[in-house]
């Protein structure tokens, strides 16, 4: 165990030597902490790439489908209590009703979320989230962080994950400690799962991936802030 | 039943039918509007990855044969490579300039192909044109609606050139490729000019080939 351990450290230390010498220098203003996210993006790249990617792989290959249909959905569930609350703090009162309808339906008629009835009746997915509420009241992004096994955030959307922790209905509802951290881990490889195309994807794509994840992750965040219209960015020349 | 005589009114005029019905065919063709051609092109190539053997067995060959014929053509990927180039474009000599889009478009061409058969239970919504009638540059929306998962918006950006669409950027889920790979491009810049560049992706489309796809 505590040999696995070293040679983790011992992987990452190289890792981070490495990076160091062939560091790419790109000056985005969004990532003042460059050199330190690329040390962070290394590490990652070894904690994840040795251990989470290939055995959320696994749960995904040997569990059945409807099985991880159900567990995704019992957290999209989740997912919807935190839009609610947001849709409120953004006064978007529409929405809210919204999607309270479908953590009402899902939950009372879809064995606690378990099934989506509301997306079988089209009633479409909200997707907010206190990151993107911060960026309605003009709280600006602030730094690109990378966050080893997290991933790519900033400094808001940071906060508002902490904030997030605390809202979530499982934070309240589920007193007994060890429940609650395997339901967070089991949550946790259902999100991972949802990105195993898109590593695929970027692996392909990108020529670099630490700059490529970057500029996806700040402007997929632009767009959800802005409800999917985003002011046209501005040249840069 | 049809009478003798009408019977053949109907076949003398005939091949009359068949012209006039051409001729309003191909006008309708030069004048198809972006939606349409959005329309048109996504449906032709997604009922090509619905029914394909080949496609749906992962064979790259046929993958990439049905993107240079049905796709491609419908790019502009100069546009595409000057704009996700940026500031670099105008220093790089014309030598350059068509080894930069050659390269990019055999990225794009190689990434598409990996992910073609997903799209495989897809359906494809799409939304009502917002767009003066004059207009030459518009954007298409779309929406991606697999089951079981969220809708992913897709969107185009397309120029009128001459009589033609041309698309210049695609949009997936507010992501915009041309965007996205400014960022990559100019790093490689700085670090190695043009050349380097050039080099870079040189270097990535030589990659192995990563595994086949197929459909699930």
């Amino acid at each position: 165990m505590i040999d696995k351990a070293m040679h983790l450290v011992f992987c990452a230390a190289l890792a981070l030597l490495a990076s160091g010498c062939a560091t790419v220098q790109t000056t985005s203003k969004d990532d003042p902490f460059e050199p330190w996210n690329r040390a962070m993006y290394d590490i990652h790249q070894v904690v994840d790439g040795q251990f989470i990617r290939p055995a959320v792989q696994a749960y995904v290959d040997t569990t059945p489908k409807p099985i991880q249909q159900g567990i995704h959905n019992f957290f999209a569930n989740l997912d919807d209590v935190v839009s609610v609350v947001n849709d409120f703090l953004q006064w978007k009162l529409e929405k809210a009703g919204n999607d309270m309808g479908r953590v009402m339906l899902n939950s009372f008629f879809g064995l606690g979320g378990i099934i989506d009835v509301a997306s079988d009746l089209s009633i479409e997915k909200g997707n907010e989230d206190f990151g993107q509420t911060f960026g309605y009241w003009g709280i600006p992004q602030g730094p690109y962080l990378f966050i080893p096994v997290l991933g790519p955030t900033t400094v808001r959307d940071g906060t508002g994950l902490i904030a997030r922790a605390y809202a979530s209905p499982l934070s309240y509802v589920i007193v007994d400690v060890p429940t609650r951290n395997i339901l967070y881990g089991v949550g946790f490889v259902d999100l991972r799962a949802q990105y195993l195309e898109t590593d695929r994807l970027v692996d392909q794509a990108a020529i670099d991936k630490y700059t490529f994840i970057r500029r996806s992750y700040l402007q997929r965040r632009e767009y959800l802030v802005y409800d999917g219209r985003p002011p046209p960015p501005k040249e840069e020349d | 039943m049809m009478s003798a005589t009408k019977k053949s009114i109907l076949r003398r005029a005939a091949p009359l039918f068949a012209a006039a019905a051409l001729l309003l065919c191909s006008r309708a063709y030069a004048q198809e509007g972006p939606d349409a051609l959005v329309k048109r092109v996504s449906e032709e190539v997604l009922q090509i990855v619905k029914t394909d053997p080949k496609v749906q067995a992962g064979d790259r060959e046929r993958i990439r044969e049905v993107i240079d014929t049905k796709l491609a053509p419908h790019f502009d990927f100069e546009r595409m490579t000057a704009l996700a180039v940026g500031r670099g474009w105008r220093q790089a000599t014309p030598e350059q300039q068509k080894q930069l889009v050659e390269q990019f478009r055999t990225l794009l061409a190689r990434t598409y192909s990996n992910a073609f058969v997903q799209y495989k239970d897809q359906t494809i919504s799409y939304k009502p044109l917002r767009a003066d009638a004059g207009a030459t540059d518009v954007q298409v929306r779309t929406e991606i609606i697999r089951p079981g998962q969220n809708p992913v918006q897709i969107d185009y950006s397309l120029t009128k050139k001459g009589n033609e669409w041309k698309a210049y950027d695609v949009i997936v889920g507010g992501v915009s490729l041309v965007t996205n790979y400014r960022d990559e491009f100019n790093a490689q810049i700085q670090n190695g000019g043009i050349d380097g560049l050039i080099k870079s992706l040189q270097a990535k489309n030589a990659g192995p080939a990563p595994p086949a796809p197929t459909a699930k």
